[in-house]
């Protein structure tokens, strides 16, 4: 009779407290139930300060013409497209602990992934917002759908990667809403039937489509997560690999190489989990779940953080490389323009190496992992280097293109293209406020559901299945799949 | 839809749940549906319910949207409109790998996302009956259908028996209707208080 060791000496619980069920309930339900706190309403009114600057800012451009940025002749991509891949990238990260966290159980995504969903959704919606209003004649945007139109009918081209990306966005928006939406309608009825007031009931009540809770929607609703699951993991890859695309099958040096897919994709998970690590550590905070949303979390967001960011590195390095070794002359102009300390861009490539190779590397020290507010002040630095990333790899390409005449002058951003970008902060931090106050930002129903195994009030009840003969214990748990 | 009479016993811990269903089976008691705050892996197969088969109109919908790109883009590229694309072949393949991947996944995501929808009968204004209230909080409510044959009592005692923490008994509309959750009114109600009006 063999005896079994059930509890792990390595991993920490991932809800700590004595919590039972209803517990779980009241702690992530009770802000949606209790009014704003004035912190709340401070960010939420700066968001929308900044979203309508934005919208003024868009205006402006319609209104106008794009000649309200600061493009110029070689350079027709600028902050529009470095920030649309930005943000595209921050959304990577959500779909990675939902679906790639999910297909590989790991049980400590529950604690994290609404929210970090939720922010998918939130920076898709941001990041969409540049091609539309980069197409100038905005009214127009529709063409790029292959509808039967009355040209012949002229359909779009579909081999183009500008076109792949229409498809990849929308199809990644789309799905990543079903997904988030999905996972919340059971928690949706949980705050329905709590609710007291007859607005929220009647609200939440509209919002859960009338679920019960009864074991064959459940059984559908595993299913459905598992397979929206193992779909998203490979959508959330071809999205990013579709939008290196972008430049990677164009003939500009410095766009031209093979390496972009994987390059951007570990960008994309890079910055998007410093993203998380930013929201988070804030909503922790604020709403008090610190013991939902516990160091172990941040820690391993952190490990994930350093693996990336390493990964980005020698994506960076091996570009250099090639651009000596290919002995390509033009490759190796568009890096001279990087690297070389005389021209005007090379502060981008610096800083960009400094916050995306160096600084993650602090995260090999396991007490660095585990502080909060540096991680936070990390956080920040990763997403400015990964914008910089995108930054250098769209400006520093074409803004001295094969005529030196028409060479740009100094490209600069003008008030109205920084406005753009502070709007669709704006939008996302409306969004997230929004979100923050009218959902539960944990999922409560998967909480539940790993409490047993992982939760600290459970660990002294272990004793007495430690003592369990297997036969006995595997004839009790033969029912379980995993977390 | 029918109104039928329930017994219906609320659980506090999965643990007591398990075997509670077993016997409940085991007894031949006609088990309605047992509702719960969170997935609770087994419990399906414990009350003899069907694996879904949600999986394979996934699988068909995806193929559907593979076909649905491939056989549009051929037809546009090769007969419709014969763009000439700096003299490449009009079959170009490789190129439409992105989006007929991209359709793949539109159309098993959706369509299967509305397939749940329906099946469990999900949608904005649907009004079920609940059991408990509690059974989306922290309660695990069995519901044991009461036929003409079966005994009220005694299924009230063999639920306490296998530790149920509360039994009641309770008519419910085990359909759907269109309703708002914050407006109590039943259609049900309204008609078994005419028959009582009727009657008396």
């Amino acid at each position: 009779m063999a005896l079994l060791r059930y509890e792990s000496q390595v991993r920490e619980p991932l809800v700590t407290g004595e919590k039972n069920y209803h517990q779980v309930t009241e702690d992530i339900v009770r802000p949606i139930e209790t009014s704003p706190s004035r912190l709340w309403w401070i960010g939420f009114l700066i968001s929308v300060a900044l979203l309508l600057f934005g919208a003024y800012s868009v205006y402006r451009e319609v209104t106008y013409g794009i000649g309200q940025w600061n493009l110029g002749k070689t350079i027709g991509w600028g902050w529009d497209i470095t920030n649309f891949v930005w943000w595209v990238g921050i959304g990577h990260a959500g779909t990675l602990i939902s679906a790639i966290l999910l297909l590989f159980r790991q049980g400590w995504r529950t604690g994290v992934n609404r929210a970090a969903e939720a922010m998918t959704i939130f920076a898709v919606m941001c990041a969409g917002q540049f091609p539309i209003w980069h197409m100038g004649r905005v009214w127009m945007a529709f063409f790029v759908l292959p509808y039967p139109n009355s040209r012949g009918p002229l359909w779009v081209n579909f081999n183009s990667p500008l076109l792949w990306d229409v498809f990849a966005i929308s199809t990644y928006f789309t799905v990543s809403l079903l997904f988030w939406y999905c996972g919340l309608i059971p928690d949706l009825a949980t705050v329905r039937d709590r609710a007291k007031l007859k607005w929220r009931k009647f609200m939440y009540g509209l919002l859960s489509f009338g679920w019960t809770g009864s074991t064959k929607h459940w059984q559908r609703h595993e299913a459905l997560s598992l397979v929206l699951a193992g779909l998203s993991t490979p959508l959330v890859l071809s999205v990013h690999t579709i939008v290196s695309f972008d430049f990677a099958t164009s003939v500009i040096p410095g766009w031209h190489t093979t390496i972009f897919p994987p390059y951007f994709v570990a960008g994309a998970i890079f910055s998007g989990f410093a993203m998380v690590q930013t929201l988070l550590i804030i909503t922790r905070k604020v709403l008090k779940l610190e013991d939902y949303i516990t160091l172990e979390h941040i820690e391993v967001m952190n490990k994930v953080i350093v693996l990336t960011g390493s990964i980005v590195g020698v994506a960076y390095i091996t570009e250099l490389f090639i651009s000596w070794y290919g002995q390509n002359p033009y490759e190796a102009a568009a890096f001279r323009n990087r690297w070389d300390l005389t021209t005007p861009y090379a502060w981008s490539y610096y800083l960009m190496m400094g916050c995306n190779v160096l600084a993650p590397q602090f995260f090999w020290f396991s007490k660095l992992r585990r502080n909060i507010v540096f991680t936070f002040f990390m956080s920040v630095i990763v997403n400015v280097g990964m914008w910089f990333e995108r930054f250098v790899i769209i400006v520093t390409s074409i803004y001295r293109d094969y005529i030196p005449s028409s060479w740009s002058t100094y490209y600069a951003p003008s008030i109205f293209e920084v406005g753009f970008y502070l709007g669709t902060f704006g939008l996302f931090f409306t969004c997230y406020f929004l979100f923050s106050k009218f959902f539960p930002v944990i999922a409560v129903a998967e909480i539940k559901h790993i409490l047993k195994k992982n939760g600290e009030g459970f660990k002294s009840n272990m004793g007495n299945i430690e003592t369990q003969s297997t036969e006995a214990f595997v004839h009790e748990h033969s029912h379980d799949h995993g977390a | 839809m029918a109104v039928k009479k329930f017994v219906v016993g609320c659980f506090d811990d999965e643990a007591v749940l398990f075997p509670a269903v077993k016997n409940v089976r085991k007894a031949g008691y006609k088990m309605h549906d047992v509702y719960t705050p969170f997935p609770i892996h087994g419990l399906d197969h414990a009350m003899g319910l069907r694996d879904t088969s949600l999986h394979t109109a996934g699988f068909i919908y995806g193929i559907t949207g593979t076909t649905t790109a491939l056989s549009f883009i051929s037809w546009v590229f090769t007969k419709d409109w014969e763009l000439n694309i700096g003299g490449k072949p009009h079959f170009a393949l490789p190129a439409w790998i992105p989006i007929m991947f991209e359709l793949t996944v539109l159309f098993a995501a959706v369509g299967m996302v509305l397939t749940f929808c329906y099946l469990c009968q999900l949608a904005p204004f649907v009004k079920k009956h609940h059991f408990h209230p509690r059974a989306t909080d922290d309660l695990f409510v069995m519901t044991i259908e009461l036929t003409a044959k079966s005994n009220e009592v005694e299924i009230i005692n063999f639920l306490n028996s296998v530790g149920a923490k509360e039994v009641h008994v309770q008519e419910a509309e085990t359909g759907w209707w269109l309703g708002r959750y914050d407006n109590d009114s039943k259609p049900f109600d309204n008609m078994i208080r005419e028959e009582h009006s009727a009657t008396a």
